[in-house]
């Protein structure tokens, strides 16, 4: 409590204009940055897989089970930041016991629940089934029963049950998309649905979180895509590069939009709250939303991105555009998230002053263990992609020709 | 009145039912008899608050009242009630501030031929009948009892802060010894032995009136019936049980 | 090989006749497992008295309703200290509860002999609301705690169970400072209150039943600022006659600190 009490007394100097007094303390830190920001990601990977398996983009084709093992790593971890927040994570257990219905964050543990049981969980498995009784045929030692496990028993390898295996695969991504949408519109709505709070409280929040999601989604899996495939020796395959780069840009023009809608829709309406949102903007998010999730996070992509579309660059120069891009769009969507979560709490609910945040350095609320949880889950799926190697070489049969049995 | 209650009741309690019952079918409960029955025979409050803006001297007393009675912690961070004083000044532009929540007082801030108005208001969780902290809390931690005052179970709050995001009047907060969230309660422990709250008990102009909802004769019905009263951020649906009279525009 | 297999195929003749494909047969177990484990898990953890009245732990109201209190409330002085009362009662501090001036004193109410409630004979308790501010209502007693006796215990000269002025008040700024200063900052700050008001006597006393008197007639302020009074040169003349004929003066001009503009 002393330690609080050392923290909060500079921040009341900090004050500008009138805040409520309870108002000092800011409630949600870095962690609950870190936590949309990641389901965000689980979202945006589930997403470009489907596109693969219900829409049959057949570029993005090697990014396919990456993808989902990626959103199964980030999934894992999810829960982690929001745990390490609450004042009594043993009590988290309340919200399967006794769920207030009415309430969305109750509504966490059924959402997530469902994604990863009923979603991901299942269509890696159908997706996996046959390569994991393989495996589990070839495989010595501990590892032959870990796959046996894996497989729950059922080694059925006939014709008929690897079409059953792709049919619930396909259906199970047709859910899928709903559900992530679900997942990440969900915790847009836990902001949006905040009517106290004028920063928060839009319809648009959800929709605007999803396609932000989508955005750090697919950057992120340029990213893993290439660094694996650079780690592992192989050439990147550009055509799949492309493709990635195009959706990119496509669900950055849809999410920037968006934003400025929401930005023009706000300055249009000019309510109550508008004279104090501007003063946030100026004086304590300029860095945070003008500088770097707009200037460096979405525009300067972009631009990059779309001068790949114009000019005819070679294949070396697009590579490094992409992951250049790519970074730049993390950095940007981590910004959004802090200008939401952060944000949202600078400026008083008595709409006549802002506050300041000061980030603990250690600590469990610190930049520290943020740190560590933002990479914990690239740890997780270095421990999943061993399991269950996604690459085609490590298939039974070549997914490739999967992939045409399953288009012809 | 009483009929609007009982309205609301039915129609409170279909909805409980239909979103209870869904869950039920998914877990079976434990607990499944249901209590709306009102087989007690105790009388139904409807407590609320009335403020009377112009008597409130902001002496303090009642921030400094509640913190002993309710254990808060003295740190000028944490406050159950707290007064604010109003500047508006000749231009039209208005100064607040509340310094230790005004339990030490107000020093001058401008000088007086500046000032067009001011005045102080006491502030304090609003114990409305609509609350977002209630609506948002998502283990039940936080309810409202049947005499529609909002209480915090503090062996039961996750700590996950939702609440006080959720409040649009800023009257809760963390308390820093117990990790769990903590507003006003009416001094609910008061109530039942037949004592007023805190604040009102030590207010020395009567500025706060509190009393029931509904009863003909009381302190608070003659303060309902002199008085235009006004509740803070109507706009929001939140629908206060705390009633300020003659208050201005600029408090929010 | 694989010599641990979990094969209900073997030992439930009923297995291939269920029409599920395999896969899904295997999954609906692990899943009905899950949900007869979270039942029960949750039937065992499940707070016995949620549900019971609403949806939160009944056992929570009864927690706080065991809450100690630190005020005991008027009625419990009033049992032994009647004669404080009844002297409070018709006083200026009728509505001030002991304990705003003693402290909480609900262990004072448990134990008199052990705890005595505090009693401040200094200076320091009665300005907390006495002490001279703007944003007080007007004609709530105020002092201005530098000039008025410096240094002297407010008990002195007050009881503060009947807090009387030993004498009345000779200045209005006693009670009403917030005119007092807007006044003396004013282009009247040389007026006494009793050019315009006269008070009656009574008044001090009894502020609320008697109240002063308030010019009523343009002509007043007309003594002064009409045309032809006969005043100091240097005070601004109006032409009452055609100068907004159908106000009086203080509609605009507020008279405590008159300003053209």
């Amino acid at each position: 409590m002393e330690n609080l009490i050392e923290q909060l007394q500079p921040i009341l100097k900090q004050v500008v204009g009138y805040i409520y007094p309870n108002e000092v303390e800011l409630h949600w830190g870095i962690l609950i940055v870190v936590y949309p920001y990641i389901t965000g990601l689980v979202a945006g990977a589930f997403i470009l897989a489907s596109l693969e398996r219900v829409f049959e983009v057949k570029e993005v084709q090697p990014t396919y089970r990456l993808s989902m093992l990626t959103a199964l790593a980030f999934l894992i971890i999810a829960p982690l930041p929001l745990l390490a927040h609450l004042s009594y994570p043993e009590r988290s257990i309340e919200i399967f016991l006794t769920p207030q219905l009415k309430s969305a964050m109750a509504m966490f543990g059924f959402v997530y629940a469902w994604y990863l049981m009923i979603v991901l969980m299942l269509e890696i498995w159908f997706d996996y089934r046959k390569d994991i009784v393989y495996w589990a045929r070839s495989k010595k030692g501990w590892r032959k029963y870990m796959y046996y496990l894996l497989s729950l028993g059922s080694l059925d390898l006939s014709e008929k049950a690897i079409r059953f295996d792709r049919k619930a695969g396909k259906f199970i991504t047709i859910i899928g998309i709903p559900s992530a949408f679900l997942l990440h519109g969900y915790v847009g709505f836990i902001f949006g649905s905040v009517k106290a709070n004028p920063w928060w409280s839009s319809v648009l929040m959800p929709i605007v979180f999803l396609f932000s999601a989508i955005v750090s989604g697919i950057a992120l899996m340029i990213l893993i895509y290439g660094v694996t495939t650079l780690f592992r020796w192989k050439p990147i395959d550009m055509a799949c590069m492309d493709k990635l780069a195009s959706f990119l840009l496509y669900a950055m023009i849809l999410d920037i939009s968006l934003e400025t809608l929401d930005f023009i829709h706000r300055m249009y309406e000019s309510v109550e709250s508008i004279h104090i949102l501007g003063q946030l903007i100026s004086q304590k998010l300029f860095i945070s939303l003008v500088v770097i999730q707009i200037l460096l996070g979405t525009l300067l992509p972009l631009g990059s991105l779309a001068s790949v579309k114009l000019f005819r660059l070679p294949d070396e120069l697009r590579r490094l555009i992409y992951f250049g891009a790519a970074i730049l769009v993390q950095i940007g969507i981590f910004s959004t998230r802090w200008n939401v979560v952060i944000g949202g709490q600078l400026f008083s609910k008595s709409l006549r002053g802002l506050t300041h945040y000061k980030m603990e350095l250690l600590g469990i609320e610190g930049l520290l263990i943020s740190i560590a949880l933002l990479f914990l889950p690239l740890f997780v799926l270095y421990i999943i992609i061993k399991i269950l190697p996604p690459w085609p070489e490590a298939a039974t049969t070549p997914l490739s020709s999967i992939a045409k049995e399953s288009s012809q | 009145m009483k009929k609007k209650r009982e309205l609301m009741n039915r129609r409170e309690f279909l909805r409980e039912s239909t979103l209870v019952g869904t869950v039920l079918l998914l877990f079976g409960s434990p607990a499944s008899e249901d209590s709306d029955s009102s087989n007690d025979n105790e009388p139904i409050h409807q407590y609320g608050m009335g403020i009377q803006v112009d008597k409130c001297i902001g002496c303090g007393q009642c921030v400094d009242a509640c913190k002993r009675e309710n254990d808060v912690p003295r740190e000028p961070f944490f406050f159950r009630t707290w007064v604010e004083r109003y500047i508006i000044l000749i231009d039209g532009t208005a100064q607040v501030d509340s310094p230790n929540g005004g339990s030490e007082g107000f020093p001058e801030m401008v000088a007086e031929n500046e000032i067009m108005r001011t005045f102080f208001v006491p502030k304090l969780c609003n114990q409305c009948a609509n609350p977002p902290c209630v609506q948002v809390c998502p283990v039940g931690a936080t309810f409202i009892t049947k005499d529609g005052v909002i209480l915090i179970d503090k062996d039961y709050c996750l700590g996950c802060r939702y609440c006080i995001q959720a409040c649009p009047y800023g009257a809760r907060f963390l308390n820093p010894v117990t990790s769990t969230a903590e507003k006003c309660t009416f001094c609910y422990h008061r109530l039942s032995r037949g004592l007023k709250p805190a604040c009102v008990e030590v207010c020395p102009t009567e500025a706060r009136i509190f009393g029931e909802i509904g009863l003909r004769s009381s302190l608070l019905a003659r303060f309902m019936r002199f008085n235009k009263v006004q509740v803070l951020k109507p706009h929001l649906n939140t629908e206060p049980k705390i009633y300020y009279a003659n208050l201005d525009g600029e408090v929010r | 090989m694989l010599n641990f297999r979990f094969r209900p195929e073997l030992r439930m003749p009923g297995w291939k006749s269920i029409p599920f494909p395999d896969q899904i047969k295997r999954l609906l177990i692990i899943f009905i497992i899950l949900v007869i484990m979270l039942i029960t898990v949750r039937n065992y953890l499940m707070p016995p008295t949620f549900v019971k009245e609403g949806h939160y732990r009944a056992a929570a109201i009864d927690s706080i309703l065991a809450l100690p209190i630190h005020y005991a409330g008027q009625e419990a002085c009033s049992e032994c200290h009647d004669e404080y009362v009844a002297l409070k009662q018709t006083s200026y501090h009728q509505n001030v509860a002991c304990e705003v001036c003693h402290g909480p004193g609900a262990n004072h109410v448990e134990d008199p002999s052990e705890n005595t409630p505090s009693a401040p004979r200094q200076r320091g308790l009665c300005p907390l609301c006495h002490i001279y501010n703007a944003s007080k209502p007007t004609g709530f007693p105020q002092i201005n705690i530098v000039t008025h006796n410096p240094l002297e215990p407010c008990m002195s000269c007050h009881e503060p169970h009947d807090p009387k002025p030993p004498q009345p008040p000779e200045e209005c700024g006693a009670c009403h400072g917030e005119i007092a200063r807007t006044k003396a900052v004013s282009h009247h700050a040389a007026l006494e209150c009793t050019q315009c008001h006269s008070a009656p006597e009574a008044h001090k006393k009894d502020p609320r039943s008697f109240r002063p008197s308030k010019p009523r007639k343009r002509t007043f302020c007309g003594g002064c600022h009409g045309e032809n009074a006969e005043s100091a040169g240097e005070i601004p003349r109006v032409d009452l006659q055609s100068h907004e004929p159908d106000h009086a003066c203080w509609q605009c001009h507020y008279p405590h600190y008159p300003e053209v503009r």
